[in-house]
């Protein structure tokens, strides 16, 4: 099956249990993590997955609207976009 | 191939803080297959055409949207310029032309539909007539109807008995709307692109095909945010970051223009690297142009920053896409950009500087407040000397002055939403209408002995 590669980033207030919540909602919906970067960026937390949404059968925008609780939640901003952009914005 | 960390935060940050987005996607539609005999069935052809494709243009622009996490700001349509349509016509097809656009795009969810316009840089038809004597009607009785006239080119000249016709119109659109609103639906060109996506000028032009998907790259957010963090490089440099972030946002634009095209089924048409200034505080080109130093916009040095900023992103923008088109310059419409206000407030920014401003880059004296005593005929020798340079330098140049009823130089004035506001500016009152009364046809410039 192709895949469907998507970013999701994770920005806010270092806490407990953000990677936790976040993979567990991608579990839930049968979406693989393909690469992960954590890092505390200016004092704030700061990650970047890129995720396979291939075999979900949910779409980005369901994707953004079931990850807006633990954004709501946790005082996160979760950005979900397809891979391609990235590609062709950096890549000449 | 591996994105870097960095490289997505980059990205990331546009979206969230840097108001990066897609300013305009405007599908182009011809509409010279609807033409009819019978006015009612040219009608209903023109109506089902835009409703079906309107429609479309929105669902799937908010699903690209969604799917990028980059707002598609402006949906729009451009139509085959209407006097074409109306040549065999009785006097009342160009109003009920109009209306029938008017519901259309109101139906369809379109803000502005452009294209009630026509070509007479060298003459007019007696259908171009019909067309031009309607404007008064159609500007003040439709709400998303928008018009523009070619009335000049490099190889044509320019038609001064037309830009006679318009200055008399501006007053009468003027005086029957609300602060003159009606004149921001119209614009008057030197050298009009006929895949211009961006509004009220944007029309569907004769050498297109039946669709044309044309889309305006983000606004100047992302850039200013560039040169705000570049305080301390010589010019040079500047430029190159300047042209590395186009060179992006221009991907960006292109990237979603071309997947909007295939699903809608229509070919992809022009990306327009034009930066469009907001009234949104931080969307501004001419904060650009204080961030690179410049004390306020207009004052001396203005020219020579905006030429800089305009090349570095069309370098950038050229070398992103091979589908560059459009007006592709800068727009710094007054009213809509509110440092740009701010500037005509302070005394800094006058309409001379305006003027020459557009000699570099910008496409043209755009949403400018004016007295509303101005006369027909300033109103028209402001918009010849502007089209002059357009028409000299072979590029476009477009005017939309507004002139405000019962308003002085100086007076503040609202036009709501986005559209925005103004200070009115002052116009030079020393009338030129014995130059503007002779009429006839100002002859194309010779394009050898450029100097």
């Amino acid at each position: 099956m192709t895949k469907e590669l998507v970013f999701i980033t994770v920005l806010g207030k270092d806490q407990k249990g953000i990677i936790a919540k976040v993979s567990g909602a991608l579990f839930k919906y049968s979406i693989n993590i393909e690469d992960l970067n954590q890092k505390i960026w200016d004092g704030y937390f700061v990650m970047t997955m890129l995720v396979d949404i291939s075999g979900s059968t949910k779409t980005i925008g369901e994707l953004k609207k079931e990850l807006s609780d633990i954004e709501s939640e946790m005082g996160l901003k979760i950005q979900v976009q397809q891979e391609n952009i990235f590609k062709a914005m950096h890549r000449v | 191939m591996e994105i870097s960390f960095e490289e997505v935060m980059e990205t990331v940050n546009m979206t969230l803080y840097q108001n990066f987005d897609i300013r305009t996607v405007t599908l182009g539609i011809n509409l010279k297959d609807c033409i009819n005999s019978d006015l009612d069935t040219f009608k209903s052809n023109i109506y089902e055409r835009i409703t079906d494709y309107g429609r479309l243009l929105i669902s799937e622009a908010d699903t690209l949207g969604e799917k990028y996490a980059i707002p598609i700001i402006n949906k729009r349509i451009s139509v085959t310029p209407v006097a074409l349509l109306i040549e065999s016509m009785g006097n009342d097809a160009p109003l009920e032309v109009a209306k029938t656009l008017d519901k259309a795009a109101q139906d369809a969810g379109i803000d502005f539909i452009g294209g009630y316009g026509a070509l007479v840089q060298k003459g007019m038809t007696r259908g171009d007539a019909r067309l031009i004597d309607s404007l008064p009607d159609v500007l003040s009785s439709t709400e998303r109807v928008c018009g523009f006239l070619n009335v000049a080119s490099t190889v044509s000249g320019m038609n001064m008995n037309a830009v006679v016709k318009i200055g008399q119109i501006l007053k009468q659109v003027s005086e029957r709307t609300e602060n003159g609103i009606g004149c921001a639906k119209f614009v008057v060109f030197s050298n009009a692109p006929e895949d211009n996506p961006f509004m009220a000028g944007a029309f569907h032009g004769i050498g297109e095909p039946d669709f044309s998907l044309n889309i305006g790259i983000s606004g100047p957010g992302v850039i200013k945010n560039v040169v705000e963090k570049n305080q301390d490089c010589d010019l040079t440099e500047l430029s190159e970051v300047i042209k590395r972030t186009a060179f992006k946002i221009t991907r960006a634009g292109e990237l979603i223009g071309r997947e909007l095209a295939r699903k809608m089924d229509v070919p992809f048409g022009i990306v327009d690297i034009s930066l469009a200034s907001t009234t949104k505080v931080g969307d501004s080109v001419a904060e650009i142009v204080e961030l690179m130093g410049v004390g306020k916009m207009g004052a001396p040095g203005s020219t020579a920053a905006l030429a800089l900023l305009v090349d570095a992103v069309k370098k950038g923008g050229a070398m992103a896409s091979g589908n560059v088109g459009g007006l592709s310059g800068t727009f710094i419409p007054v009213s809509e950009d509110s440092c740009m206000n701010e500037a005509v407030k302070s005394g800094s920014l006058t309409l001379e500087k305006l003027e020459a401003l557009t000699a570099v880059c910008s496409v043209g004296l755009d949403m400018i407040a004016i007295p509303g005593d101005t006369t027909a005929e300033t109103l028209s020798a402001i918009i010849a000397d502007e089209l002059s340079i357009g028409m000299v330098n072979g590029k476009t140049t477009g005017v939309r002055l507004i002139p405000v009823p019962g308003k002085k130089a100086g007076d503040y004035v609202n036009f709501g939403g986005l559209l925005g506001e103004s200070y009115v500016m002052k116009v030079n009152r020393s009338g030129s209408g014995n130059f503007i009364r002779r009429g006839g046809r100002m002859p194309a410039p010779i394009t050898s002995m450029r100097n």
